[in-house]
């Protein structure tokens, strides 16, 4: 009889800092300790706060352990499993802001409290290898409500009627969408999830997938009935081995079970899908490309229209739906899209999920309704900056969005909002920044990803962004004139205006937006020759404050160019900028703050 | 699965198993598990409430915790409900655990007989 269960997080984050090993350990010490036939150990989704991984829970006590070694599994089972002692080293806990207390519960610490799991309502509950458990959890009853007891029409409407919008970027209607493949006539129409997840410091459908892949899958099943798709393809990158894995059990058993396949639940609807790996190339996220791509051919967009409603993969009707936007539809088939309306804002209903890095006190998954503040995901959520640093800005959506400033803080969060202040939703990806981050940097860090991922096809992407990253290089380095900077911008709204697809026309974003909040920095590089936040190395150059010296040496000692001179005990040290390449070894090394940076 | 029913049942099957990570119960039921505990007897009490509350379907978690202080009234059980009102069983074994269960929480009846405060008097 099992009395207890022991849920450890096999995401890609906890899965490398060995999550698997520590597996294994509890198998083997329960066993030893006879305890394996009442205490389950379950390998399970990702619990979102990756920071800690690897994060184990135990059920019922609702106790999570954080930062997990193999060397700790012994001491949980003997102290916590066997004898009901937690191990409070390793618990999760928060300072409660009142009493200063460590608390431990769920909805007391601040990074749980404010959120709202739908999307990934499974992922850190559920095993997502057996569909016995997500069936316990009300899997496939969507499927089998549409099937049995609505038209696919009536399914389209509600899925309109609950204002779900696209969570890979765009922010399009879904159930608009639907409609429009619907409305087609034609012999063979596909579903094709989007699940080329490739914006820097995204990963909200990778966790998704390797968490809760039957919820992906089942929706696939309900769209091919509303739009009348006997067959589906998820697109997902080869670079996500373990959603992969897990894709692959999860329709080898919904097969089995007769989820997926001919006459499901007995009805005349039959449906089956497989996966299509891609190489990691970011275009191929844009929809023309992910067909070409699955077609065979090399991942470069098309012109729209055609829109993929009305010719998509093989010429066909296809509808692509991105992770997260599939992850709600099954939820919102069972609870009714009232439900799903009362969550968020009047125009971004439900929740989104946001994968919050950069230099942020809790990075990690983090869900939360619609039109919540970035203060509240940032500060209470996050944690803020660590260090006390002073936060600068958040960059969302990716490479094609845009930063926000501190005046933003208070602006809640959906789609239309993030578009009238210059960025965008884009997947969710939340990039922190603060004081230490240059901001010309940052924009030559987005551009250098863009040549890197442009596919080449048309010329204001290739030729353009090569051109605007040796721009952004040129002011990094000192190079830069003020002309310069009024021409980069120029050429951004060029390759806004005549790109071909999405990758394209966004990709000026990061520059514009950075000069648009932070036209100082930029002008500082250019005029003064100095980057305020210290990271553009050509920028930089070190000193010796003489009246700080002690003339201990340790400076020279740490110099690995030999750049500093002096005597000890005698004679203050000196830099040889000449030689100096700027590591920063010394003022690191320097007990009285002597050694200058600017 | 050929129907929606089929599909219920599989649910319903697997349901009960996945309760324990919910926490959503009307009993918290907390066996003491120190040295003092387990040498008293307190496993064989902790594995019949898993039992019962399995078999008989009630809405209960069955946890454990270290020593009370109380060694010589070991092995000791407490029952919280959902207000947080404590009772707390003294010199329990695998036959009274089946008592409690059946009585505490199947009917909301405390087995008086069995707490501390009778064992004082």
């Amino acid at each position: 009889m099992e009395r207890m269960n022991v849920l450890i997080c096999g995401g890609t984050g906890c899965t490398s800092s060995k999550s698997d090993l520590i597996e294994k350990e509890f198998n083997r010490v329960l066993e030893e300790m006879g305890l394996d036939k009442e205490v389950k150990v379950v390998k399970t989704g990702c619990f979102g706060l990756c920071q800690k991984g690897p994060i184990i829970a135990i059920h019922p006590d609702r106790v999570f352990y954080c930062q997990v070694k193999v060397e700790d599994v012994s001491e949980i089972v003997n102290e916590h499993i066997y004898k009901g002692r937690r191990v409070e080293r390793l618990e999760m806990h928060d300072i409660d802001e009142e009493t200063k207390e460590k608390v431990f519960s769920m909805d007391k610490i601040r990074f749980y409290a404010k959120q709202k799991r739908v999307a990934l309502k499974n992922c850190g509950v559920i095993n997502p290898e057996d569909i016995n458990e997500y069936i316990a959890r009300d899997g496939y009853m969507a499927l089998g409500k549409v099937l049995t007891e609505m038209t696919p029409q009536e399914v389209v409407d509600e899925i309109k009627k609950s204002g779900l919008r696209g969570r890979g970027g765009g922010g399009f209607l879904t159930g608009l969408k639907w409609q429009f493949a619907a409305q087609e006539e034609s012999d063979q129409k596909y579903v094709i999830c989007n699940a080329d997840e490739g914006d820097p410091g995204a990963f909200m459908d990778r966790s998704i997938l390797e968490g809760d892949p039957h919820s992906v899958i089942e929706a696939m099943a309900i769209a091919g009935y509303a739009i009348g798709a006997n067959y589906g393809y998820i697109y997902i990158r080869a670079e996500y081995p373990i959603a992969v894995e897990r894709l692959n059990i999860a329709i080898k058993q919904a097969r089995e079970l007769g989820l997926l396949g001919k006459n499901i639940f007995s009805t005349d609807f039959s449906f089956d899908l497989e996966l299509r790996l891609g190489a990691g190339a970011f275009v191929c996220g844009e929809e023309t490309a992910l067909i070409a791509s699955i077609e065979g051919k090399r991942g470069m967009p098309m012109p729209k229209p055609p829109f993929p409603a009305h010719k998509g993969v093989w010429g066909k009707p296809t509808i692509i739906n991105n992770v997260e936007t599939l992850a709600n539809v099954a939820q919102i088939i069972n609870n009714g899209a009232d439900w799903f309306k009362s969550m968020g804002t009047e125009k971004s209903s439900g929740t989104k999920v946001f994968a919050l890095g950069g230099k942020v006190v809790n990075t990690g998954l983090v869900e939360v309704p619609m039109g919540t503040t970035l203060r509240e995901v940032i500060y209470e959520i996050g944690g803020g900056c660590p260090n006390n640093k002073r936060f600068k800005a958040v960059q969302t959506g990716g490479p094609s969005g845009g930063c926000l400033t501190e005046d933003d803080l208070d602006s809640p969060i959906d789609f239309d909002t993030l578009v009238a202040k210059g960025s965008m939703m884009g997947s969710g990806g939340m990039i922190v920044m603060d004081e230490d981050n240059c901001m010309v940097d940052i924009a030559r860090f987005y551009m250098d990803f863009i040549v890197d991922e442009s596919c080449g096809k048309c010329t204001p992407c290739r030729v353009g962004t090569k051109r605007l990253l040796e721009m952004l290089t040129d002011i990094c380095e000192g190079r830069g004139t003020m002309e310069l900077i009024d021409e980069m911008e120029q050429l951004c709204y060029t390759i806004k205006s005549t790109a071909l697809c999405g990758l394209g026309q966004t990709a000026p974003n990061p520059v514009l937006s950075t000069l648009r909040f932070f036209r100082d920095e930029y002008e500082a590089h250019v005029k003064d020759k100095r980057c305020p936040a210290h990271v553009c190395k050509a920028l930089l150059s070190y000193s010796i404050d003489p009246d700080k010296c002690k003339k201990c040496s340790l400076c020279s000692k740490k110099c690995p160019t030999g750049a500093i001179s002096g005597i000890a005990g005698k004679e203050v040290f000196k830099i040889d900028t000449s030689k100096c390449i700027k590591c920063g070894a010394c003022r690191e090394a320097c007990h009285f703050g002597a050694v200058e940076m600017r | 699965m050929k129907s929606l029913a089929d599909l219920k049942a599989l649910r319903d099957q697997t349901k009960k198993r996945l309760d324990l990570r919910d926490g959503e119960n009307d009993y918290r039921i907390v066996v003491g598990m120190g040295t003092c505990g387990i040498s008293a007897g307190a496993r064989p009490v902790l594995n019949t409430f898993v039992e019962e509350v399995a078999k008989h379907n009630y809405s209960a978690s069955v946890t454990q915790s270290g020593c009370m202080g109380l060694c010589s009234y070991e092995p000791i059980v407490e029952v919280f409900d959902k207000q947080g009102n404590k009772t707390t069983y003294v010199h329990m074994n695998p036959a009274k655990a089946e008592e409690v269960t059946r009585k505490h929480i199947g009917q909301g009846e405390i087995c008086e007989e069995f707490t501390i405060g009778a064992a004082g008097r």
